[in-house]
């Protein structure tokens, strides 16, 4: 038996990528890199047969959403798999499926005219935090503190974006420490998790939010666990907020997660745990266990 | 670090390392812009593509 070949999906190759890759060729598996740029599907001819498992990690959330689609109808296991990229890669469908599944969230409502979200920000009641449906590393966010910006933020999102900004997602703005809590699942186990710190009120490393490291208590774990099954499993960063009273709220999931300034704070080897994983589905794609959307 | 390359923006010379691969976005020392590696039997570097609206993670 020859080594385990694994396709590597990417747009750049970053920190993240030159890690995995390390990891992976460490462990004995070949990989080979597959830019999103360049590769072709063809629907009647299967290209893709020679891998055991791709590991997507592209920038691009459309072109992954794809790809992972494909690759799933042609029977390439894939990590992480089309149905955890469809949840995650969009926040009404996150916050419906963790909704689902019990696990505790900010509260929301999504609304698809101005005036009708207007009204969902009132009965939430102010501040809250507008964020488009799709999108990520903080970018776009709004903290809509009273009618005023509500009114002048609606009419800008229907008129300057896409129709994709006219679905409004609403959520209830927590008035958290000034931290957050990102959280890594791989398969069953939170890993490791670190704080965000930062004096602005989006948290996000991508945004400059300062990394220290943040112990996985019993509750972190089972809330993180617990997000990471409603999404659908596999490899997930978990945004997590805590309340005043002492509470967490998952806030957002991620599927390809960056985690460059975690290595060193929590003194884990994130990207050797992922490694490890993906040969596991390499080996044994059938314990990847289905998203509930493609059953 | 034996290769080096241009910016085709302001033809500063960088260094890069050996095992550089395609894919990886290096910054001109020069004039800030952000680069992609090119190595295809030579190594070239070309403007990093641009932050699109569905980019993240």
């Amino acid at each position: 038996m020859g080594p385990i070949r694994i396709g590597m999906l990417h747009s750049r190759v970053r920190v993240e990528e030159k890690l995995l890759i390390k990891a992976l060729t460490e462990r004995g598996a070949q990989v080979e890199m597959l830019d999103d740029r360049q590769i072709i599907f063809d629907f009647q001819r299967d290209s893709w047969g020679r891998f055991d498992v791709v590991l997507e990690r592209c920038i691009n959330h459309s072109r992954a959403l794809y790809a992972l689609r494909l690759l799933h109808d042609l029977g390439v296991p894939t990590v992480n798999t089309y149905g955890v990229a469809l949840v995650c890669g969009n926040k009404l469908e996150t916050t419906s499926a963790l909704v689902r599944a019990g696990v505790p969230t900010p509260r929301c409502r999504i609304a698809f005219t101005p005036e009708s979200a207007l009204r969902a920000i009132e009965e939430i009641g102010y501040p809250v935090v507008l964020k488009p449906a799709v999108g990520s590393w903080g970018r776009l966010l709004s903290k809509v503190n009273d009618r005023d910006a509500a009114e002048a933020i609606l009419e800008h999102k229907e008129i300057l974006g896409s129709y994709h900004h006219s679905i409004f997602y609403i959520q209830e703005y927590i008035d958290k420490p000034a931290r957050d809590i990102r959280s890594f699942v791989v398969g069953d186990e939170t890993i490791c998790a670190i704080y965000r710190y930062s004096d602005h009120w989006i948290t996000n490393t991508a945004r400059g939010g300062r990394a220290q490291n943040c112990p996985v208590t019993e509750e972190l774990n089972r809330l993180s666990v617990a997000a990471a099954r409603a999404v659908g499993g596999g490899v997930v960063a978990i945004d997590l907020l805590e309340t005043k009273d002492g509470r967490l709220l998952v806030n957002e999931v991620n599927y390809t997660m960056e985690f460059r300034n975690s290595i060193a704070v929590t003194g884990v080897d994130i990207p050797g745990r992922v490694a490890d994983y993906v040969l596991q589905v390499a080996r044994d794609p059938e314990a990847l266990e289905a998203p509930a959307l493609l059953k | 670090m034996s290769l080096a390359a241009e910016c085709p923006e302001c033809a500063a010379k960088i260094a890069l390392n050996d095992d550089v691969i395609s894919g990886e976005i290096v910054q001109c020392g020069d004039c800030g812009l952000e680069l992609e590696v090119v190595r295809d039997g030579s190594v070239t570097l070309r403007p990093a593509p641009e932050e699109e609206e569905d980019w993240g993670e």
